[in-house]
This record gives structure tokens, C-alpha cells and sequence, in this order.
């Protein structure tokens, strides 16, 4: 060959760019075409092989500088170095096994704080509206202190929590009734909020740090699980050891070991997920791949039952609450797909499974709604239907856009940022409806 | 003559939006159309146009595609979007606005020193 040392000075320039975490591999292929063209053209006016490609790797830049213009553009492949790389130099010395006390400290206060809500205070309802409250300042403190939070957010952050705390607390709830039951379980949609704000230092408008949040809440859900098996394993073992010798592990199980094994394994894998990003970013695609098609296939089994039963004013009120979980889920899918997908990468056939998926669930919450309003307009209203009717109205409207954007994207007449940022806009309006149900619920309706 | 760095930063968009909308382009074809159009006195450092062309793709301004070369490459094309168009058509408007202001201020630059002074 008359150029192979050309093709090896080129192969060696690309394995040199591609160490670039910033630079992707169809980057580097786009560069190569780009050199390759330089090269020619100069080889064209006369110049050897040997210069013509140097004359190429200068015209190309300084890498240093263009791998940074490319970091500017593409922030997302470097997002778990930067997480990574200390704020400023001085804090360069900082020893890493501070960062892991604190953790560990917060993971005990967590737990400390579950043990003692389960110690003093009375009475499984009151317990459950709190149990939010006690974990997560733990989790938004690592935050606040990770992201050194101004003062005006810390304020922004603990004002809402402090009402929600005086709302939850002395609201005269009925026991058992269903506005307390709707607190409980909306009340931490609120809590996670603000955990957000902490998460993304404050920048709360930023599009980019709403979707990171998004990524970090799917991550966390990976991390966690795998913790809670790692965990109940070793304690299955153990149970199974100590019964041999005869004693028993519940009561300690009960009373020690999860009051802080799961609190604390929570603030553990927010930890896992700012340190070793890494590590899941290579299966959260791989995740979304499989489970959008079983997905899928859930929910047209669900649709096929339901149209098979027939009387939707029939339907259990169970099944309704259930069915709002799925849809909830396959948000989440959604949105963590969305976050782990690169936004220029062209419109492919995983992005028609999504619309698939999208349009699947629109019709599954339709039936919903036809179910509910038959039921209302039969027995009524209550504060159960009223707020499975507003979720159910506000996934409607989330969904009906996100597959009428996913449209307009396989069609190439819009971004795929469009519809990224339809899903971070559109979710704070979750927990502004969650905080509509736990502030004004109980009162309108009596507190029944 | 070297072209001042922000110059040349500040007209990147316009000048690759108005290449592309002549038609579709690779990389380097815009950054020889871009020599062409300057006579060889505006000099980008090659490697800056990528990442520029990637955020003006993330902006929707342009798309791309991947083809392949006459020598059976890997090569990605640009094209101008609608909202390109518009984007072109607002930088266009305020670009005239900056040279016809910059066309006066020559103007009365190019008086001798003594006339200005009576002006000022």
C-alpha cells in the first residue's frame, strides 16, 4: 500500500480523539471525514503525504480546545465527570472520605430519625403522613451541602417543608379516612420536589437540570433496588444462620434492622448515583429497551380485560387505583428513556415503540376516565375520585402532547429537544396538583 | 489579514445558516464555502465548526443525516430547517442594522482628524 503510513498516522490521530469523553465515536467519524477531505485537497496541490497531513491536524485546531467546544455543546457526556471533578482547585484536597462520612452520617441520621418517628409517635396514620418528612431532609441536606446552596434557596426549600410538615400534623385527618390516606400518598410527590430544587443546586428553570434530575431519580430507583437485594440476601442468610443456633432474628429485624437499613440505604444510593454515574449509564438504554416492549404488552393485556369485562361503572375502585399506578409507571419509563437517550441522535425504531407505548396508555387512560365519570355520575363525588379524576386528567394531557410531539419528531419537523422539554416543563405541575390534594383536600372535605 | 477571533465567533451562524440555505453541505464543504465567500481571509480553526453545527442542530436550526462519500465514507449532511430560515432571517436583519451603522461610523472616520474635531 502507497499510504499506509498516512493510514496509520490518521488511525493513530483517532485513537488519540476518541479518549476524548466529550467527542463521541460518530463525532470522531465526522472529524476523520473532515481530515481525510483536508488531506486530499492538500496532496492535490502538490504536497506529500507527510505534510499534507500535518498541514490537516493544524487546520483542525488545538484538541484541547475544540474537545471543550464540543464539552460546551455536548455537557451531557461529560455529566458524571463533572459531578466528579471538584467546584474549584483549592477544593482539590479536600479528602474523598469526607464527602463519605457525611453520607454516612446523614444515612444514620435518617435512620435515627425513622427509629425514633416509630419510638414516640402514636398511632399507624400519623406515622405514615410523617414518614416522608423524617427521610427526606436527610437526602435534600446532602444535596444542599453538595451543591453549597445560597441562603435564598435553603429558605425557598424549607419554607414549603414547613408547611407541609404544620398541614400534615394538625389537620384534623378522621382516622382511616380517605383525605388522610390521599395525604399520605401524595405528600411525598411534594417532598420530592424540593428535593429537586436542592438537586439541581437551585436552578430550577434550567431544562438541562430538570431532565438530570429526572435521570437521577430512575438512577436512584437502580441503585436502591439492587442495595435492597444485596441487603435482604445478606440478612436472609443470616436469619437462616441464627435459626440453626436457635435464635431469632425477627424482633431485631423488625425493630433495628429496617428503620435503618432502608432509610439509609436511600441516602446511600443518591451518594452511589453522584459518585458512580458510570456505572449505570451503560444499562439505563439497555433497561428502557426492554422494558418499553413488556410494557407494551402489559398494557394492551390490561385493555383487552377491561374491554372483556364489559360495565365500566362495574369496575372495582381498586382496579382504578391500580390502573393510575401502571400509568404512573409507564411515565417513568418515558421520562427515564427520554433521559437516557442522546437528543440529536436521528429518529430510529426504538422512538416508534415509544409512541406505541404512548398511545397504549392514552387508550388505557381513557377507559379510565369513561370508568371514573360513569362512576361519578352514579354514586357521586368523593375525594378518592376527584383526585384519581385530576391525575388521570393531567397524564391525559402530558401524554396526548408528548405522543403528538413524538409524531412531529419521527416526522423530522421538530427536535427531539422539543419534546424533552414539553416533559420537564410539564412536570412540576404533578406536584403543584400533589400539593393541591394535601393542602386543600382535607378541608373541603371535611377532613373525611 | 487575520480576522479578529470574536468577528469571526459572531458570524459563524449566519454565515453557515446562509451556505446551507443555498443547499445541503458537509462539514468541510461549508468551511471551504465559507474561504470562497471571504476571499481566504476568514480562517476557522476546522475543528470549532462541529460543535457549532451540533448546537445549531440541538437549536433545530439544522438537520442532519448521514450519507456516505464518493470514497465510501461515513459522512454527515447538514440541512437548513424552517425554523432555520427564521433564525437566518432575524441574524440578517440585525446584521444590516450593525453594518449600516458601522458603514457611518467609517464614513466620518475616513475625514481628516481636523474635521472631526470641529464635529465633536
Amino acid at each position: 500500500m502507497e499510504h499506509a503510513e498516512l493510514e496509520a498516522q490518521i488511525d493513530r490521530w483517532r485513537g488519540y480523539v476518541q479518549r476524548r469523553q466529550a467527542i463521541s465515536p460518530a463525532d470522531v467519524d465526522e472529524l476523520e471525514d473532515h481530515l481525510r477531505e483536508q488531506v486530499a485537497d492538500r496532496q492535490a496541490t502538490g504536497l506529500d503525504d507527510e505534510e499534507a497531513f500535518l498541514v490537516a491536524i493544524k487546520r483542525l485546531g488545538n484538541l484541547d480546545a475544540v474537545s471543550r467546544e464540543f464539552a460546551r455543546e455536548h455537557s451531557d457526556r461529560l455529566w458524571k465527570q463533572l459531578v466528579l471533578m471538584p467546584e474549584d482547585p483549592a477544593d482539590a484536597g479536600a479528602p474523598p472520605w469526607r464527602e463519605l462520612a457525611i453520607v454516612l452520617a446523614l444515612a444514620v441520621g435518617a435512620g435515627l430519625a425513622v427509629k425514633a418517628g416509630l419510638t414516640w409517635i402514636e398511632g399507624g396514620g400519623v406515622l405514615a403522613r410523617n414518614l416522608g418528612l423524617l427521610v427526606l431532609p436527610f437526602l435534600t441536606g446532602y444535596f444542599a451541602w453538595k451543591r453549597q446552596l445560597s441562603a435564598r434557596v435553603v429558605v425557598g426549600i424549607l419554607v414549603p417543608f414547613a408547611v407541609l410538615a404544620v398541614v400534615l400534623n394538625a389537620y384534623p385527618f378522621a382516622s382511616g379516612g380517605s383525605t388522610e390516606l390521599l395525604a399520605v400518598l401524595h405528600a411525598p410527590v411534594v417532598l420530592w420536589l424540593l428535593a429537586g430544587i436542592a438537586y439541581v443546586g437551585g436552578r430550577w428553570r434550567s431544562d438541562g437540570r430538570r431532565m438530570d434530575f429526572a435521570r437521577f431519580t430512575g438512577e436512584l430507583v437502580i441503585y436502591f433496588t439492587l442495595l435492597a437485594l444485596g441487603g435482604a440476601v445478606l440478612t436472609g442468610l443470616t436469619f437462616a444462620v441464627l435459626q440453626l443456633v436457635g435464635a431469632d432474628l425477627e424482633p431485631v429485624l423488625e425493630n433495628w434492622i429496617l428503620p435503618f437499613a432502608i432509610p439509609g440505604a436511600l441516602v446511600v444510593a443518591a451518594w452511589l448515583v453522584e459518585a458512580k454515574q458510570n456505572v449505570v449509564e451503560n444499562i439505563a438504554p439497555v433497561l428502557t429497551r426492554v422494558f418499553t416492549p413488556l410494557t407494551i404488552a402489559m398494557l394492551l393485556a390490561v385493555l383487552a380485560v377491561l374491554a372483556a369485562v364489559g360495565g365500566l361503572a362495574e369496575v372495582d375502585r381498586g382496579l382504578l387505583i391500580l390502573m393510575d399506578a401502571i400509568l404512573v409507571l409507564v411515565l417513568c419509563l418515558l421520562l427515564y428513556a427520554m433521559s437516557a437517550r442522546n437528543s440529536l441522535a436521528p429518529p430510529g425504531v426504538f422512538d416508534v415503540l415509544q409512541l406505541v407505548l404512548v398511545a397504549a396508555a392514552l387508550a388505557v387512560d381513557a377507559v379510565m376516565l369513561t370508568a371514573m365519570l360513569t362512576r361519578i355520575a352514579e354514586f357521586g363525588f368523593s375525594p378518592n375520585k376527584i383526585a384519581a379524576l385530576g391525575l388521570n386528567l393531567l397524564l391525559l394531557i402530558h401524554l396526548a402532547r408528548t405522543g403528538w410531539l413524538t409524531v412531529e419528531f419521527l416526522r423530522g419537523r421538530r427536535p427531539f429537544t422539543a419534546l424533552e422539554r414539553w416533559q420537564t416543563r410539564y412536570l412540576p405541575v404533578y406536584a403543584l396538583w400533589a400539593a393541591v390534594v394535601v393542602l386543600a383536600f382535607p378541608p373541603l372535605f371535611g377532613f373525611a | 489579514m487575520r480576522i479578529d477571533k470574536d468577528l469571526v465567533a459572531a458570524s459563524a451562524t449566519p454565515l453557515v445558516l446562509g451556505i446551507l440555505s443555498d443547499g445541503d453541505l458537509y462539514g468541510y464543504a461549508i468551511l471551504k464555502r465559507v474561504g470562497e465567500l471571504s476571499g481566504g481571509g476568514m480562517q476557522w480553526t476546522d475543528g470549532m465548526l462541529y460543535p457549532l453545527l451540533h448546537r445549531l442542530e440541538r437549536l433545530g436550526y439544522v438537520s442532519s443525516s448521514w450519507g456516505t462519500s464518493e470514497a465510501g465514507r461515513r459522512r454527515k449532511h447538514y440541512a437548513i430547517t424552517p425554523a432555520g430560515r427564521e433564525a437566518f432571517a432575524d441574524r440578517q436583519e440585525q446584521w444590516t442594522v450593525v453594518a449600516e451603522a458601522l458603514r457611518q461610523v467609517w464614513h466620518t472616520a475616513q475625514r481628516p482628524p481636523a474635521v472631526a474635531q470641529g464635529w465633536a
